[in-house]
């Protein structure tokens, strides 16, 4: 059967030839018009004068848009309505679109708009973390607080108590293909939008709107995106949105793509954070409460920030039993790009809160940071996980109140317009500090295992044992697990459809709301089609996300594709596979339930037929061969306000040890060795998911280390390009590499019982982190708190921290 | 500029072409070859990798800042010219397939090209090969699994291309003596040798720039020659060629070279570009300086030499007239006691926050000579006269490193960026004067020589 099998990429061939096809890659007319946004220079103020004209008279110019030129709405944020495509007065960061340029040439659109002459009346802008709480500057009405238990009583009455603070830096999603879209204008004012995005039902929905037409007027077509990493689920909408406008103005195709600097100065990045807290603990390291502050930083527009903060708030428990926890959320308003989704969508940030206590934990107790890990876990299921989780208690159905005309209700960001109901989830046992039930908990196994995998005793023994003998370097190893909710928090968006054809020669083409950025969904869930109709993948035609064949999808996000698209899929095929065998077996009256499809063959009875043959025969016997396929994620209901319910349908696990070498003299830094065990359930295709294991791992470890975004106190970004701006390059990835999959099922009923795996692996990184606190921490009494990114120069500070020295 | 070039095997001539026009824009909007992709317009992320190959074998290149009159006269090869013109692949490309090395698949063509390349030219190293091709999905361990596998099949028959005739333009001159006459006529011609820098003017500053003259038909100013007594690099030698030359001499500087730009960067950069465009963040000048080297001006007829550190006069200027350029750099063979320390926030491809070269001589326990220079301290590539100073004459011990340490508060105020913070800078620096004596004394000091 060709699920579970370690094939390919889908377009591995058409990767290695440069045959594969990207939004700036389609063949377009000969008069194809590029597309240039004009950017402010100023962080905070209003415009006051605009001067055009030597825009508009530079070469190869066509017209230039404005604010003024848009007759329907201007706005292109996927929640809240404050994202002007481009901006009349109010300027609120370095990079803000103002006017587009409409050229012959990518180029004499960028050199075009570098002519315009702005004038502002500049405002104090508010940038930092205390500028935006000293103004009170924030989204929502107050910070939010879920909470369990007493925290502060229970950490009163601890043995010891713990406080400090991390500060953790954001992250360009440097998705190598930069933002791209095309468009082009069809009769009676319809518009084809090609574009590199995670979500095309929202370009549609957002191009509708600034074209003022219904959405059956515009289709939005995504074949494969050259990364994605959460930065293409709301970041594409300017592009898009221009495109369309300057293709309706002019009745020609228009494109655009950002030049690098563009792309990282205009999109949003990954939330930065601080991260205060206070943790009791008792001598044998078990926690009795912990309280945290995390304080977003969330840019100028509302974007997808509100659940990304509640997602940092809801893996602030880690892999933890925590007895009694308060967590208090602040989502600020800063002056600076919009902040969006970035893999892990907050997970990440959250986690790092506990993490950071459990090592600060580890050192004040003198324990060994796995063992105190140990300690705190929740308990494994007893069965080993492998049982179904229980239901909640009560699961009302979601509650949409009187959605705003022209509300984002496929955006993750919709969650504010939204009312979810959700009962207490009767959940007894081990609860998270949401109330959820743990139930489905194997890191305590998985734990155990990668520790003797990897060596980790041993290790660090030898580790010790080579920082007494050298002065300079110092070695460190760290472990972290992780356990990642699944599902977006925005109860209605696990939903997914597909549409399946069968054609009268056999061959399979398979559509669904999913979107390829690399991830190998296409492939998963062409295998999980050629297992119904038990055909070869040769068999399967996978096809490019298309609003006009799937509608109403949700972004590919939240780590959800494979889990909602593949179950799609699955139903389409069953529907066509069962019309199919019905056919059959009443031709050869035998039983349906008995019709075998297996080998490319359909087996009824003594009779067997090709596949092919199967389809004309049931396409001469006038049996519809297509279907579309629908999917919902049983058992959810979450309260965000509240902070209780069931938000996840399962959790995703994993664990890792990293081991790193740190100079003490300079800070420099290098992880030598990573060992990880990962768990993908039943895995659809283990190649691709240990792929996305040892590109989430060092991907997660680049965000902790040497991918460091700095803004100057004008609010100018000055990491724009890869010059300045530093992701993981070959030789940053460990020496010693061990990826494994743990063998397990996912007790959830998810398709074929596996997990998800986008984001999960991404904060196994967390491990390299903690590897080089254990190295710093070496260095001298004090623990280093360490921050990230753990730069040479933050390392180097660290190790004056714990030689109780100030370095500024 | 009148060119001929081989792409993909086919001849192509072009009449008139603009000399600022990039390889990649012609290739992608002209030609409508897609494969080549454009990651960052800048030479960073190698998405943009072509392999260019002439009499002197075949290198990786970035087509994004390469301008189309450097073709004249060679063999291009894009991702699309990797597999036999039957289909059949590269290789490379069955194994990126066969181990994974794929995701999302837009810098896969440039790491076909490097990897196709690398195979070509025998090259296992594949983590300095690949260093300048960046990944965002797979982490890279995929992808050096599929170079390892790919390493012993024989080299393709199809990949070997024919040698082509360059044509012949004014604005190209094919020795240093016409250079002198063409430059001196036209001192407000821009040189281009390998447009590392001078790519990003027109790509990231979108400038027009009038009058060029490319360097790369003077093939008397790429020689390198090493007699007993002395070192000398012609301007027009690249990073690759200089690090080779030099491996063997002062190991610390070619590893420096080898982490300071990828292998595409130091295929086209040379080192008369890293000195001549004064930047205070190039890497050369501090080593060069250290090792006490000469600087070759040449201007029509008219010749001068001048100790390196003294051609750079204050930030973004340089004693250079117009009309003159660097013909040379040379220093005097001496026993190799250079070290260079690049501090970065990534090894490997990334400008240097810190670049410190320390060259100290000690005598029978006492230090004899120090020559320290350091780029990233100051608006120009600047020497440690006050730390030398308090080197030299002292017993080479730690109280004597620890005594020169006020120097560098002499020596040098740097600058808070976004590389790094002004005390990081200054206190970097002296701990580098503390990692030179350890390392001195066989101290284990550096984090890429541990093993796991």
């Amino acid at each position: 059967m060709s699920v579970a099998k370690p094939l390919p990429h889908d377009a591995a061939y058409l990767h290695v030839t440069g045959a594969a096809r990207y939004v700036d890659d389609i063949p377009t007319p000969a008069n194809c018009l590029h597309l240039a946004f004009g950017l402010s220079e100023i962080a905070c103020g209003t415009i006051t004068g605009m001067d055009l004209d030597e825009v508009r008279s530079a070469p190869g110019v066509v017209t230039v848009i404005t604010a003024d030129d848009m007759p329907f709405e201007n706005d292109v944020s996927p929640s809240n309505h404050d994202e002007p495509l481009l901006t009349s007065g109010e300027v609120n960061y370095v990079g803000q679109p103002i006017f587009f340029v409409v050229a012959t040439s990518h180029k004499a659109a960028r050199k075009a708009a570098r002519r315009a002459r702005i004038t502002y009346d500049e405002k104090q802008a508010i940038l930092s973390i205390e500028d935006a709480l000293a103004a009170d500057s924030r989204f929502e009405e107050g910070p939010r607080v879920y909470k369990k238990g007493d925290a502060a009583s229970a950490i009163a009455g601890a043995t010891h108590v713990i406080e400090g603070a991390i500060d953790i830096g954001g992250q360009e999603h440097f998705y190598l293909e930069g933002q791209a879209a095309l468009a082009q204008p069809q009769e009676n004012g319809d518009m084809v939008v090609m574009s590199s995005t995670q979500h095309p039902t929202e370009i549609q929905h957002k191009v509708a709107e600034a074209l003022g037409v219904p959405m059956h007027a515009v289709r939005v077509e995504t074949r494969r995106m050259g990364g994605g990493f959460g930065g293409k689920e709301s970041q594409g909408n300017h592009l898009a949105v221009a495109c369309a406008l300057a293709a309706r103005a002019t009745g020609r195709t228009c494109k655009m793509r950002y030049d690098r600097d563009d792309d990282m100065v205009i999109t949003g990045k990954r939330h930065d954070f601080r991260i205060t807290y206070r943790a009791g603990f008792e001598d044998t390291g078990r926690i009795t409460g912990v309280e945290f502050v995390q304080y977003a930083r969330c840019g100028w527009a509302q974007d997808l920030s509100i659940p990304v903060a509640d997602r940092a708030m809801l893996h602030a428990d880690n892999a933890y039993d925590l007895p009694a926890a308060r967590i208090e959320s602040h989502r600020l308003k800063t002056n600076t790009q919009s902040a969006t989704a970035f893999r892990g969508f907050g997970g990440p940030q959250g986690m790092i809160g506990i993490e950071r206590v459990m090592d600060h934990a580890a050192h004040v107790l003198g324990m060994d940071p796995a063992a105190i890990r140990q300690c705190n876990y929740y308990a494994d299921a007893e069965d080993g996980g492998l049982s179904a989780p229980r239901k909640p208690a009560a699961s009302p159905p979601e509650d949409i109140l009187d959605p705003k005309k022209g509300e984002d209700l496929a955006s993750r960001g919709a969650a504010t317009e939204i009312r979810q109901k959700a009962g207490d989830s009767g959940a007894a046992g081990q609860v998270t500090p949401y109330g959820m039930a743990v139930t489905d908990f194997i890191l305590g196994q998985m734990t155990e295992t990668l520790l003797e995998t990897s060596g980790y005793a041993e290790r660090r023994e030898e580790i010790s044992a080579w920082n007494a003998e050298n002065p300079v370097i110092r070695r460190g190893i760290g472990f972290s697990p992780v356990k990642f909710g699944i599902s977006f928090t925005l109860t209605h968006l696990n939903q997914a459809g597909a549409l399946v054809h069968v054609y009268q020669d056999g061959s399979i083409h398979l559509n669904h709301g999913g979107t390829e950025m690399g991830q190998g969904l296409f492939q998963k869930v062409a295998q999980v089609a050629a297992a119904r109709f038990g055909v070869g993948l040769e068999a399967v035609r996978i096809t490019a996300t298309d609003t006009g064949k799937v509608p109403n999808t949700s972004a590919t996000a939240a780590s959800s594709g494979s889990d909602l698209n593949g179950m799609a899929v699955k139903a389409a095929c069953d529907t066509i596979r069962d019309r199919m065998a019905a056919h059959l077996a009443e031709r050869h009256q035998a039983d349906p339930a008995t019709v075998r499809f297996a080998d490319g063959r359909v087996h009824v009875g003594e009779e067997s037929y090709s596949f092919a043959e199967a389809a004309e025969y049931a396409y001469v016997g006038r049996v519809s061969l297509s279907a579309t396929g629908y999917y919902r994620t049983p058992d959810l209901s979450w309260d965000r306000i509240r902070g209780a319910g069931r938000p996840f349908f399962y959790f995703a696990y994993g664990a890792a040890v990293t081991e790193v070498a740190v100079d003490t003299l300079t800070g420099e830094n290098r992880i030598l060795r990573a060992d990880i065990l990962h768990d993908a359930g039943a895995s659809l295709n283990p190649a691709l998911d240990i792929g996305q294991i040892e590109g989430g791992y060092v991907q997660g470890a680049g965000w902790l280390t040497t991918e460091e975004l700095a803004w100057d106190e004008s609010g100018r970004l000055r990491t724009h390009a890869p010059s300045t701006y530093k992701i993981p390059a070959c030789s940053d990835r460990p020496d010693v590499f061990n990826v494994a999959l743990w063998d397990g099922e996912n007790p959830a009923e998810t398709i074929y019982r596996s997990k998800a795996v986008g984001e999960p692996p991404f904060m196994l990184g967390i491990s390299a982190f903690l590897a080089l606190s254990d190295a710093v921490a070496g260095c001298g009494a004090q623990y280093p708190a360490l921050n990230a990114p753990a730069t040479a120069e933050e390392v180097w500070r660290a190790i004056g921290r714990a030689r109780g020295q100030v370095r500024s | 500029m009148n060119i001929t070039f081989l792409l993909n095997g086919e001849t192509v001539e072009l009449a008139g072409a603009d000399a600022t026009t990039t390889l990649l824009d012609w290739l992608r909007e002209e030609r409508g070859l897609k494969g080549t992709k454009e990651g960052c317009n800048e030479g960073d992320c190698g998405a943009c990798t072509v392999m260019v190959s002439d009499e002197n074998g075949s290198r990786a290149l970035n087509a994004c800042i390469l301008f189309l009159p450097q073709l004249n006269g060679k063999s291009l090869r894009t991702v699309e010219g990797i597999a036999a013109p039957d289909g059949r692949l590269h290789p490379v490309q069955q194994a990126m397939i066969d181990d994974h090395g794929s995701q999302c698949g837009f810098c896969t063509p440039g790491f076909i090209v490097s990897m196709a390349t690398a195979h070509r030219n025998g090259a296992r190293d594949f983590d300095d090969q690949l260093a300048g091709n960046l990944c965002r999905c797979t982490g890279y361990a995929p992808i050096i699994r599929a170079a390892r596998s790919a390493a012993d099949q024989p080299i393709p028959d199809w990949i070997a291309d024919a040698p082509v005739t360059a044509t012949a333009n004014r604005f190209m001159p094919d020795s240093s003596d016409a250079l002198a006459k063409l430059y001196e006529a036209n001192p407000d011609a821009t040189l281009v040798a390998g447009a590392t820098d001078v790519g990003l003017w027109v790509t990231k500053g979108l400038r027009d720039i009038e009058s060029v003259i490319f360097l790369a038909g003077c093939s008397d100013l790429k020689q390198v020659s090493v007699s007993d007594e002395t070192v000398r690099f012609g301007a027009m030698a690249d990073m690759n060629t200089v690090r080779a030359a030099i491996a063997d001499l002062h190991p610390s500087y070619a590893e420096m070279i080898r982490r300071y730009g990828s292998v595409q960067v130091r295929n086209a950069a040379t080192i008369g570009g890293n000195i001549a465009n004064g930047s205070p963040i190039g890497d050369n000048p501090p080593a060069l300086i250290a090792l006490g080297a000469t600087l070759h001006l040449r201007k029509g007829d008219q010749r001068r030499d001048l100790p390196l550190e003294d051609f750079f006069l204050d930030y973004g200027k340089q004693d250079r007239q117009p009309g003159e350029f660097v013909e040379a750099v040379s220093f005097s063979r001496q026993a190799d006691r250079l070290k260079c320390y690049k501090i970065s926030k990534r090894f490997d491809q990334d400008i240097s926050a810190v670049c410190g070269c320390f060259n100290i001589t000690v005598s029978g326990g006492v230090v004899s000579e120090a020559r320290i220079a350091f780029g990233g301290m100051a608006g120009i590539p600047k020497r440690a006269t006050a730390v030398e100073n308090a080197l030299i004459g002292k017993p080479w011990s730690e109280d004597t490193v620890s005594a020169a340490f006020s120097g560098f508060d002499e020596d040098f105020a740097p600058l808070s960026d976004m590389r790094a913070s002004s005390s990081y800078r200054l206190e970097t620096a002296r701990a580098l004067l503390s990692r030179y004596f350890a390392e001195d004394q066989g101290v284990a000091t550096s984090v890429l020589e541990v093993q796991p």
